[in-house]
This record gives C-alpha cells, structure tokens and sequence, in this order.
C-alpha cells in the first residue's frame, strides 16, 4: 500500500541534518542559554573536579611518599571510602544531568515542535539534545578536571618536597584524560531519556499557545 | 513547464473524505471530527473558522499532516497521508507543506536568514545555495536589510515575515497559517494579510489558514465553518458580507 502511494506522487524520504549544522545549532542553544548552562555545568565540574583529585592522589601519593608504610595503611582504609564517595557523586552528577535537559526540553516544547513541521526527523531532534549535552559535559570536565588538579597539587606541595621533579606526570594525565571521559559520557547518557522524549514530541505541539 | 503540467493533473491540493478523530481520554471518547469532507483546490485561499473545541485546530492538523485521522481518508497533494511513515511524513512536511503559527516560532538563537535556510537545510541542499534562496525570500517579504537579526531583535509584525520567507523555503503546495494574525496589530495583521494574498497569487500556492481575523476572511476565496465536529456550511467569499470598517473600528 505504501509502495503504491510512494511512486505514485514521489513521496521520497531523504531528509538530512549535516553534522556542521547540527553542532552550530546545539552550541548556539548552549550559549543563548548562557548563564542556564553554566548552572547545569557547575554539577559536572565539581563531580568530575573530585574525581580527578582521588584518581590523581592515588597515584601522586605512592610517588611521592618516601617509605611506603604509612602510605599503605592509609590507602587500605581509605580506599573502599573514596570508591563509594566517587560512585555516588557521579550518580548525583547523572541524575542532574537528566533533570536540567528534562527541563530544558519542557520549555522548548514550541522550538522542537516547530523544527518537527519544518521537516525535522525524530533523531534530529536527539542529535541537538544529545550533542549539546555532550558539549557541556566535555566543557564542564575538562574544568573540573584542571580544577581538581590544581587543587591536589596545592595539597600536595604543602605536603612534600620536589614534587614536580618526582611526579609520576605521564600517569597523572592518563588519569585525568579518563575524568574528562568519564564526565562527558556521563552526561551524554543522562541526556539520553530527556532528548527522546523532545523527540517524541508532535510537530501539532508547535501550535500549543499554552504551556 | 512542468509546473503547469503538475497543476492540471492535480487539481486538489488537500481532499478529506469523511474524517473522523477520537481522543480517548481516560473512559470517556471525545469526538473531535465526525465525518469531514472537503476538498480545497490549488491556488485557494481558504480560511477554516469554528469556535474553539469545534474541532477546527483538529481539523488543521489533519490537512497539515500533523495528525493522523481515525477513520476516513485525508490526501494532501493527492498522497493518501494515513499510509505514509515516519520519514514520509517529515519529507512532505518539509517540501509540500509550509508553516506559518500565531506565535512566529522562529528559532531564537538563529539569525532571520539561517531560520529561513533551516527546511532546505533539512532538505539536503547546499548552504550557499540555501543562503541565497534565503535571502531571496527575505527581500521578497521585504526585510531584505534584516538577514542578520535575530527573532528577538525584530518586531512581532517583522518576526511574522520571516516565518511567511520560512514558510516558502521548499516552494511548498500548501501554506498552512494557524492564526497568522492573532499577536499581531490591526496595521501590522493587515499587512500580514496582504503579504499572504500577494504570495497566493503570484506563487500559486494554496493558503490555509484558522482564524478569526475578519480581515482574513475578507480575502479569502471561500470560509470553512466548523461546528461540533462537522462542516456546518462552506460559502463564497461573494456570498459573505463583511464590514470590516464597522466591526473593527475604523483606523486612522
């Protein structure tokens, strides 16, 4: 039946949203949004900022310390701790994530409609969500990582002696390399249910006067 | 050439045969359209008019392609709309049918020329072409000096031409106009009008709009009347008599 209608006026299905233009559209949403952004980014920089510290500490510490006994004490303790505190500010740092794009998306109801009637398909619509999320997320990382950073590395030089001749640099940046992954994976997948749902939304919402 | 060889072949731009909707509420069915039947030619300008829960936005999601009817048939530029998928229904809203709404919905963080590019975008052609035709379309509606603004930075009336400029992207059949007067001024709403009537002229394309501006009625070629969900009379713009300086006021 479809078949029949599909050649008979030239129905096609080639719709198209080029990664250039998706990404413009998605940084641009990220910035009219400015001070909205910075909010919802606040989350993953201080999540990803305390994460870095215990990744990089970990390895800093055994570096740096002289003997390793009091080290290993300290560690064996410390460590199912450290791995609880990390797994669940990252779950906070996810759920926030969802909350701010569930809201985001609530008030862009006219925005995604209107793109829906212009022709925009439902995956369109998750691109510029999921991508804009992405942005956010790797922004935000990267900046709680260097904070986390630089605020272990002050701990540390108040604590030792030469510690940029004795600093384990090259597993230092693997680790935070792995923080910024971490937290720009983190909030893509938190943005996953909020960017199906807008895509999900009827072209007919356009039309909605009220909210 | 082979535009006019397309307007003799397809003489209808959109055809309902008895359509019905139900919503389904929690027990209760709502019956929104009861079996509506019309048939609007190439090149009309129709206005669909009806009290609110009449069943006319129903209606014009239907003809737009918005919506999905229950029962009957709904063609729009002779394409049975109840068989087409996902990715059909996005191709004919992108190049068959243009959207002009009460509220402009303009995508605020893009300049009037890259709202305007957005559905050729969409459509797969090039930038520099799209922002060429783009900004053909602007000069048209006569905001040629404006490309680079953004909605926010232009008028309620200015906003409205480049959702019209946006509505012609694709060179669509059918404009859909859901109360393109209704946040407007009278000055500016009748400009609005006279645009949308120029535009219907010399593109041939077919303007369907739901409104209760009776300035809107006052050009259109014929007024659907919706009453609780069925056509409760079609007239001839000859056959209605509006004054529109008595009912709204004379301007100065």
């Amino acid at each position: 039946m479809t078949a029949e209608v599909k050649t008979r006026a030239g129905i096609k299905r080639q719709i198209r949203l080029p990664n250039r233009e998706a990404f413009k559209i998605a940084l641009r949403s990220v910035r009219i949004r400015i001070w909205r952004s910075f909010i919802t980014m606040a989350g993953i920089v201080l999540t990803i900022a305390f994460f870095s510290s215990v990744l990089t500490s970990n390895v800093a510490a055994q570096a740096l310390q002289p003997s390793g006994t009091q080290a290993i004490a300290d560690t064996a303790g410390n460590r199912a701790t450290q791995l609880w505190l990390v797994a669940i500010s990252l779950l906070v740092c996810a759920v926030g994530i969802t909350n701010a794009m569930l809201m985001s998306v609530t008030e862009r109801y006219r925005e995604i409609g209107t793109m829906k009637c212009l022709g925009a398909l439902d995956w369109f619509v998750v691109k510029l969500f999921l991508i804009e999320a992405g942005v956010l997320g790797l922004t935000g990382s990267i900046l709680g990582a260097a904070l986390g950073f630089l605020f272990s590395l002050l701990a540390w030089m108040a604590q030792y002696e030469h510690v940029f001749t004795s600093m384990p640099w090259r597993a230092v940046f693997i680790r935070l390399a792995m923080a910024v992954a971490v937290g720009s994976a983190l909030s893509v997948i938190g943005a996953i249910y909020p960017a199906r749902r807008a895509g999900k939304m009827p072209p007919a919402d356009a039309m909605r006067t009220e909210v | 050439m082979a535009e006019a060889a397309l307007q003799t072949s397809l003489e209808y731009a959109v055809k309902t045969m008895n359509v019905s909707k139900e919503y389904v509420m929690g027990k209760q069915t709502l019956m929104a359209l009861k079996g509506v039947s019309v048939e609007i030619r190439v090149g009309e300008y129709i206005s669909i008019m009806g009290p609110s829960g009449s069943g006319k936005s129903t209606l014009f999601n239907m003809i737009g392609g918005l919506d999905k009817p229950s029962g009957g048939k709904v063609f729009i530029d002779e394409v049975d709309v109840s068989g087409l998928d996902a990715y059909e229904l996005a191709w004919l809203r992108c190049r068959k049918i243009g959207y002009i709404f009460q509220t402009f919905n303009l995508i605020p963080v893009m300049t009037a020329l890259e709202n305007c590019t957005l559905p050729m975008i969409f459509a797969g052609m090039s930038t520099q072409d799209a922002m060429d035709k783009g900004a053909e379309l602007l000069g048209l509606v006569g905001l040629g000096d404006r490309l680079r603004h953004k909605p926010l930075e232009l008028s309620g009336g200015q906003q409205q031409r480049v959702a019209i400029a946006r509505s012609f992207a694709n060179d669509p059949t059918i404009i859909l106009a859901d109360e393109p007067t209704g946040n407007l001024d009278l000055k500016t709403g009748k400009e609005i009008i006279e645009l949308l009537r120029k535009l219907n002229k010399e593109k041939n394309v077919t303007i369907i709009s739901a409104t209760h501006d009776l300035k809107m009625l006052d050009v259109s070629d014929r007024i659907i009347w919706i009453r609780d969900g069925l056509v409760d009379k079609i007239e001839n713009r000859a056959e209605v008599d509006i004054d529109i300086g008595s009912l709204e006021g004379e301007e100065a």
